[in-house]
């Protein structure tokens, strides 16, 4: 029986410490699991028994829906702990956290929080595989798996496409976690947004660097346009998002100007009227909602590969043929 | 070097599937409602040529899919690596009340054929499951027993029985294998 | 402790003696008396009932002084108190310290100046000199009354921790401190400019996806501060200088008369921004760790007395406030231990910097900055040595630390160099034989 070629290990911290063959790994194996939510019993056995909680320390619904999905998809118990209504966390350090969860002998933890570095904190703290699903303005690698396999579905390859990231790239985790998958599976990376929300260093990363959507345009196949977090405003990074629409959002002129047809994809949630025009968002070159169905999938991918596959393991299995 | 013995050769093969196909048909008491699934991998191939003899036999189109078990495997979370999964895919009759025949290459502990009938239940309630092989070597760990055989084989336990099929390895035939290993 | 007797005569013997107050570099012996050095010179008399300390393969050096470090007491003795810092500076070899006043409450007032150095005699160890807050409350509205804290025993001023960010207030604490013949210590930061910075702004910070404080936030600051010390003629000390820009700037200044003394690190002289990956919180201090480039010219101006001295900016936390996310976690390193350490073996052994001019940074130049008495082995100057062994290797191992904090990024380092003896006032305060 064919295998995995190379263990994802215990955790899905980032997509950085992943190799191109391990990021292709999770793409391939999400394509059978995407037959699954289409089924009358969208159920497979494969983690039965298993626990996971979804630690939730900043908000979010569709990613904690998305996994719940996922998990409940292949059988595992969830809990789902959330920052707001749990004391649990309030006023607890992660490390407590962290121990609380080991003594209550989970299997997985999928961890949103609102720190850089916060799943790997965990990661290296508990036995439990972790996943990480958003921490700080770190990495978010579901999100950017879910990102590559649509524009696979799309465009057949990756490689060689030249793919912009558009938006507030300072904040984004989804941003550097699609930069780390592009790059690493051949892809030409761009991200365009105003100066204050694009970091300095970013172009030692690999990437280009467009100061005008226009331009991002007439260079891109594919855009993502990320969510413009409206406190920013509040901050001072752009002055209003009346003006942000105006010089950065992504309206059917504009697009009508690439010189190629260009696919367009949002992570959600979006801000209509801001960073993108709902005749885009709902228009032809949209795979938005592909993404949101794509997003399913990959987390069951990512489920399936992590769990129990403790690498010391494999060996003990090479003979994992039934009759 | 591994020692091989052929057990049967491509035209013992043909002959063995031709007449499973008429099994089938008698057991079915006809072609009518009948859907033939593969298991991954090469019970895939046995299938289609099992298709393709009833096929030419009744006149009539025969729906056909694969199945591919790993998620439904009892040894999932105990192999190490995690197997590739393949697509399953399903006719677009589905297998409600159908006559569904699970095809495979060798029955031996049974546990491939409980993985089966586990993803059909969640596909849907077929009328009737047929289990059809087309070697039955013994070895079973679970009460689970072949409708239609090609070959029954008394084999070993450190023996191993090998379908060869085309499109897979280049040859139709069923080997029996002796591995000799440098630990034994 | 092994002790030498209050003010009993102590002979250092055989030892080689470096002092580049006195251009002394050479086997002699010292003699220490009533608490003061008494006599330095080759085969002294052995006075009547004399501790004779056998200092043959080692090195006598006037006592280390740091004048840079936070020893948390009060408010904060779950990191540090002012005994547990005195010890671990005596270990590192300090035979003095200066307390900087960012405790909870402020050391804004002669009464708590008063209690930081009472509680830094009472902890029999290295010596403990306050230094005062510069604003009320250290929040850079109105200035402390530094006559009174001067009185009470503090030798300098500053916000540390903060930056005094009102311009106005810096030019008035430069002007008014002139009185008293203190420097004005300054933390250099543009807080605007910093934002939410948690660690050097550039490549790691943008693949970390951590906020960034940019070299800018402090070269803008050490401008400022130079050009209001140039105004109004007064002292300014900056801290913990990172940035190349900074350094360069310092050097200009120097050069046109400014009177500014500076300070490096042993963690900005050793470490870059690269320490930070895999968000080591151990590696997180403001000024954060820099670029290489920013690195080598730390180095640069440590070399050439641009930064004329070494403080370690000692920061202990306590470990669960640092065993938490990079950002959550608080900045700052210990350094009181280690200090010398690193510093013989990446400078001295490596031939990047001679002994004399190592002692001069630790001793010398932070004593005249801060108008400390010794920073030399002057006869008749207070009796406080620290006796080196430049050979003893050794381990960074954070357990071991005194200090009631581990907070190094230094941990599991091996080191070629430490001191063995710290003797304060012709007492030992500590020695490595215990």
């Amino acid at each position: 029986m064919s295998r995995i070629s190379s263990s994802l290990g215990k955790d899905l911290i980032g997509l950085e410490p992943l190799s191109a063959e391990q990021i292709r790994g999770i793409l391939d194996t999400a394509e059978p699991f995407k037959e699954i939510s289409e089924r009358r019993i969208k159920k497979v056995p494969v983690l039965r028994g298993k626990t996971i909680v979804n630690l939730f320390m900043e908000p979010s619904t569709r990613t904690r829906i998305s996994f719940e999905f996922a998990e409940k998809r292949l059988s595992a118990d969830t809990v789902n702990i959330s920052a707001s209504g749990s004391s649990v966390v309030k006023g607890e350090t992660l490390v407590d956290t962290a121990r609380n969860l080991e003594a209550m002998r989970i299997d997985m933890v999928v961890i949103r929080h609102g720190a850089s570095g916060a799943a790997r904190f965990l990661a290296e703290r508990i036995p439990s595989n972790v996943i990480n699903a958003g921490d700080g303005s770190h990495e978010h690698p579901t999100q950017a798996l879910l990102d590559l396999l649509t524009i696979r579905d799309h465009r057949k390859r990756i490689e060689g496409l030249r793919v912009c990231i558009v938006g507030d790239i300072l904040h984004s985790r989804v941003a550097r976690s699609n930069i780390f998958g592009l790059l690493k599976l051949g892809a030409q990376v761009g991200v365009c947004g105003p100066r204050t929300l694009v970091p300095a260093g970013i172009e030692a990363l690999g990437v280009e660097r467009f100061r005008r959507i226009e331009e991002a345009i007439e260079w891109a196949d594919v855009l993502n346009v990320l969510r413009l977090q409206l406190e920013r405003m509040r901050t001072g990074y752009v002055p209003s998002l009346r003006e942000y629409n105006r010089v950065f959002g992504v309206t059917t002129p504009r697009l009508e100007r690439a010189p190629r047809d260009i696919l367009v994809l949002h992570p959600g949630p979006m801000n209509r009227g801001v960073e993108i025009d709902s005749d885009v968002a709902d228009g032809p070159q949209s795979v938005i909602l592909q993404q949101v169905t794509n997003g399913v999938a990959v987390r069951m991918a990512v489920l399936y590969l992590l769990a129990g596959g403790a690498p010391e393991r494999a060996e003990a299995a090479k003979t994992g043929g039934l009759g | 070097m591994d020692q091989r013995i052929t057990l049967m050769d491509e035209a013992a093969v043909e002959r063995a599937l031709a007449r499973m196909a008429r099994e089938i048909v008698e057991l079915n008491q006809g072609a009518e409602g009948l859907v033939i699934l593969g298991i991954r991998r090469r019970g895939v191939e046995l299938a289609q040529r099992i298709q393709t003899l009833l096929e030419a036999e009744e006149e009539v189109p025969i729906p056909s899919g694969a199945l591919d078990i790993t998620l439904y495997r009892d040894d999932l979370m105990e192999v190490g690596p995690r197997p590739l999964v393949g697509e399953s895919s399903l006719p677009l009759t589905g297998v409600d009340d159908r006559c569904v025949v699970v095809v495979d290459d060798v029955l031996f502990t049974g546990r491939t054929t409980r993985a089966a009938m586990n993803e059909l239940m969640d596909w849907g309630r077929p009328g009737r499951i047929l289990l059809c092989v087309l070697v039955d070597r013994g070895g079973r760990e679970l009460p689970i027993q072949p409708d239609v055989v090609g070959r029954t084989v008394s084999a070993l336990p450190q023996q191993e029985v090998e379908v060869l099929v085309p499109e897979e390895d280049g040859r139709l035939s069923v080997e029996l294998v002796l591995r000799n290993r440098e630990e034994a | 402790m092994t002790g030498g007797g209050e003010g009993g005569p102590v002979l250092l013997q055989g030892g080689r003696v470096v002092d580049p107050e006195q251009g002394i570099d050479g086997l002699c012996d010292v003699l220490l008396a009533g608490g003061r050095v008494a006599a330095v010179g080759t085969d002294l008399e052995v006075p009547e009932g004399a501790e004779l300390v056998d200092c043959r393969g080692l090195v006598v050096v006037p006592g280390l002084i740091d004048v840079h470090v936070h020893l948390r007491e009060p408010g904060g003795e779950h990191k540090e108190t002012i005994a547990s810092g005195a010890r671990a500076a005596a270990a590192g070899g300090f035979t003095a310290v200066c307390a900087m006043p960012n405790t909870d409450p402020v050391i804004d007032s002669p009464a708590t100046v008063g209690f930081v150095a009472a509680a830094g005699k009472a902890a029999g160890a290295s010596r403990v000199y306050p230094v005062g807050a510069l604003s009320l409350g250290q929040r850079g509205e109105q200035l402390t009354e530094i006559g009174e804290l001067v009185d009470a025993g503090a030798v300098a001023i500053t916000d540390d921790g903060r930056p005094v960010m009102d311009s106005g207030l810096m030019r008035r604490a430069l002007e008014y401190s002139q009185t008293f013949d203190i420097p004005v210590a300054d933390h250099p930061e543009d807080l605007g400019l910093s934002g939410k910075g948690a660690m050097n702004e550039g490549v790691v910070s943008a693949r970390l996806g951590i906020q960034g404080k940019p070299n800018a936030s402090e070269d803008a600051h050490i401008l400022r501060d130079l050009l209001v010390a140039e105004l109004t003629g007064g002292h300014i000390h900056l801290q913990h200088v990172s940035t190349r820009h900074g350094v360069r700037a310092i050097r200009d200044a120097k050069a046109r008369g400014v009177r500014v003394t500076a300070e490096a690190t042993p963690h900005h002289l050793l470490l870059t921004d690269e320490a930070v990956e895999g968000y080591r919180t151990e590696a997180k201090m403001n000024p954060p760790l820099r670029t290489e480039e920013d690195r080598l010219e730390v180095v640069a101006g440590f070399l050439d007395g641009t930064l004329d001295t070494l403080a370690t900016d000692h920061a202990p936390h306590h470990y669960d406030e640092k065993e938490q996310a990079f950002d959550d976690a608080p900045f700052g390193v210990v350094g009181l231990e280690t200090c010398v350490g690193l510093l013989l073996t990446h400078f001295v052994h490596e031939e990047r910097m001679d002994l004399s001019t190592l002692v001069d940074r630790m001793s010398r130049s932070p004593a005249r900055a801060f108008r400390l008495p010794g920073g030399d082995l002057k006869v008749g100057g207070p009796a406080d040595v620290t006796i080196l062994d430049l050979e003893a290797e050794w381990v960074v191992d954070s357990a071991a630390f005194l200090s009631k904090s581990r907070n190094t990024p230094f941990e599991g380092w091996e080191l070629r160099g430490r001191a063995v003896r710290t003797i304060v006032g012709g007492r030992t305060v500590w020695s490595l034989e215990g």
